[in-house]
């Protein structure tokens, strides 16, 4: 037994070496770097340990709008990205004629580049002094007035990233979701349309049930892929995302370490750290909501 | 409540994006499942059972033919207006739900007039399982059942509703053998005592001999034959039911009819009285031979297998079909492992013959 344990820890070395190097090591540096105050990235040195670097972050106007941004976004696009994908999905795996085809448009996002379909969002939602942009133009039909989306109110900006957002990380949860309704077993079904089972409530009582693990797992990777968001913002509103009020957490630890206000490695180190604890809070929170879900 | 299918027929569209045209799954099948009887429908794997169950229950809608639930037409009814339940192989357990959720759930959907209230739905469900004896499993989910348990299971929620038919896919075939016995007692005690017209499909002879009140043997599609399962067994109509039905299976023989005796390798074994002259197939069921000195069948003997009450005899002839063909005969015999050759007379009611080409029987002398 004890000879056993020791193999298996001899097993696990080269994972655990490379997950200490590239994960543990790091995460302790950062919080390191967070607390050390004053630091000089030049000649390595710093005047005294302490907090400040944390308060500093979190009274920095621009770090509240990151922060106000990436919630925003979190609350928006997870759940609407995934009922969305269940509705799709759903949909997908009860059609037959043309389901292939189907599939791969839904699909196709997942594929293309973030930056490339940014510029296309672009195309399709700024207002310059030469075209209002085609969605303006739709908007002229319900009577609504030219919006610029990409300079204008902040609200309409927030609307097309989120927008794009939602648009980006769909394809990925059609694509888990259809897996996960094509392993249902389809005696199931057949039991419950034997007992006149309502298409409804064969959804909400049997399909959803059964792929509640993998809408659990949908849920909390779209938590954490939103509070981390920073290329979908540059994408559409450039790289100062500072002046254009869109930063998000993890664009304001950019900026503090490579922007045009850069060079802050100590601030750039509190802000991840910050963010570190708000995602695995939430996962947490996630887990034991589902874990008692799918116990009742 | 009896059931009838009349000329049911069902074809399913070819699969494959080559494959042109249709395939049959069943061909105007007739039978009539008579009123609080067990019957069984038997075939080998892909006959179309299953495929029978479900245009039964109203999953498969038919290509042609009608089905009669007590008279009344129900061939385009939806499932849940036949008044059916249904058991399937993996049983479809709700494996979210407890078992007593399990049990509720076909309740819970009924509407306006049938609703139920709480109260009722569960003394209903308890009513269920406490027939297929799991009151006290009722709060455990289907995992944490063994096999049968989950039959049981399947079966309570089949019944909840109090159909009128209850029909069963190969209900057996997830069991181990000595459960598979148990469950099959099981399920007979249950349709006496609910005395409710049940319908179950199997490709096991001896599961659907043992427990059914009628059996209806079908192949690729097409009834072969159905009656009592002993009389179908004594009395087959053609060579596939013969040699489907029996375990040690039927010993089939190239033979030949000349005026009116039964040649076997050259050699005059029976009279086979009103059989046409020509070449026949033969089959001989074990128990239809009988070891005698003087006996007219002459086998090389490969040995003897002692059951206890009978002996199976293990031997060779020219003129089987199979490598060794098998008789089985009262262990009162006393049969020489040591010899070459063994001798048998012949049971004439335990030989058929078959006609060579349309494997039809052909009946001889008293068999007519």
């Amino acid at each position: 037994m004890h000879r056993n344990s020791h193999k298996a820890w001899l097993y696990l070395l080269p994972s655990l070496v490379l997950l200490g190097a590239f994960l543990v090591y790091p995460l302790i540096d950062v919080l390191i770097y967070s607390v050390e105050e004053g630091f000089n990235f030049a000649s390595q040195t710093y005047f005294g340990v302490g907090l400040y670097n944390y308060s500093y972050v979190l009274h920095d106007p621009y770090f509240l709008q990151a922060v106000q941004n990436t919630f925003v976004l979190v609350i928006i696009t997870v759940p609407i990205s995934t009922g969305l994908a269940l509705l799709i999905s759903a949909g997908l795996s009860s059609i037959q004629p043309l389901r292939k085809l189907y599939q791969t448009v839904y699909f196709l996002p997942y594929v293309t580049n973030t930056l490339a379909v940014g510029l296309v969002f672009m195309v399709l939602f700024q207002k310059t002094e030469y075209t209002d942009g085609l969605v303006n133009l739709m908007l002229r039909w319900f009577g609504a007035g030219p919006i610029d989306f990409i300079n204008g109110p902040h609200w309409a900006k927030m609307f097309v990233l989120c927008f794009y957002t939602i648009w980006v990380v769909m394809p990925f949860k059609i694509l888990v979701l259809t897996g996960a309704l094509a392993s249902v077993n389809p005696d199931y079904y057949k039991a419950a349309r034997v007992d006149g089972t309502s298409r409804r409530r064969i959804f909400f009582r049997i399909t959803l049930p059964l792929i509640s693990p993998m809408i659990v797992y949908l849920v909390i990777t779209g938590f954490i892929g939103a509070f981390k968001a920073y290329s979908d913002a540059v994408a559409l509103f450039g790289t100062d995302l500072n002046a254009a009020g869109m930063n998000t957490i993890v664009g304001y630890v950019y900026d503090m370490l490579y922007g045009d206000s850069g060079g802050y490695p100590s601030y750039a180190s509190a802000a991840a750290i910050i963010l570190f604890v708000i995602v695995l809070t939430i996962t947490c929170i996630n887990l034991l909501v589902s874990r008692r879900q799918l116990r009742d | 409540m009896n059931i009838q299918l009349q000329d049911l027929t069902k074809r399913f569209p070819a699969r494959g994006r080559k494959a042109q045209g249709e395939v049959t799954a069943v061909q105007d099948l007739t039978f009539e499942v008579p009123d609080g009887m067990l019957v069984g429908l038997l075939g080998p794997s892909g006959c179309g059972k299953s495929t029978t169950l479900n245009m039964i229950c109203g999953l498969e809608e038919p290509s042609a033919g009608k089905i009669l639930f007590g008279g009344q037409d129900v061939t385009h009814l939806p499932p849940e207006l036949r008044g059916v339940g249904m058991v399937f192989q993996n049983y479809a357990l709700y494996p979210h739900l407890t078992v007593l959720q399990n049990i509720t759930f076909p309740l819970e959907n009924l509407k306006g007039a049938q609703k139920l209230t709480k109260a009722e739905m569960r003394r209903r469900a308890l009513e269920a399982a406490a027939l297929v004896q799991i009151e006290e499993l009722l709060d455990r989910k289907p995992k944490e059942l063994s096999g049968g348990q989950q039959q049981r299971v399947a079966i309570a929620r089949a019944l909840v509703k109090m159909p009128k038919v209850l029909l069963l896919d190969e209900p057996l075939s997830n069991l181990d053998a000595r459960l598979r016995l148990q469950t099959r007692e099981e399920i007979c005690k249950i349709q006496k005592k609910t005395g409710i017209t049940t319908l179950f499909v199997t490709h096991d002879q001896e599961e659907a001999m043992s427990i059914s009140d009628r059996i209806v043997v079908m192949k690729d599609g097409v009834l072969m034959q159905q009656g009592a399962p002993q009389q179908v067994y004594d009395d087959p109509a053609n060579l596939f039911v013969a040699k489907f039905l029996g375990t040690p299976p039927v010993n089939v023989f190239e033979g030949k009819v000349r005026g009116g005796r039964l040649l076997l390798a050259g050699q005059d074994v029976l009279p086979v009285p009103g059989a046409p002259d020509g070449a026949v197939w033969v089959g001989i069921r074990p128990e239809g031979f009988v070891p005698d000195q003087s006996g007219p069948v002459v086998c090389g003997l490969s040995r003897v297998e002692v059951l206890g009450r009978d002996v199976s005899i293990v031997c060779t002839h020219p003129a089987c079909t199979a490598d060794t063909l098998r008789a089985i005969v009262n262990a009162r015999h006393d049969v020489d492992a040591a010899a070459h050759t063994v001798h048998f007379a012949l049971h004439p009611d335990k030989v058929f013959l078959f006609d060579r080409k349309t494997e039809a029987r052909i009946r001889f002398g008293t068999q007519g």
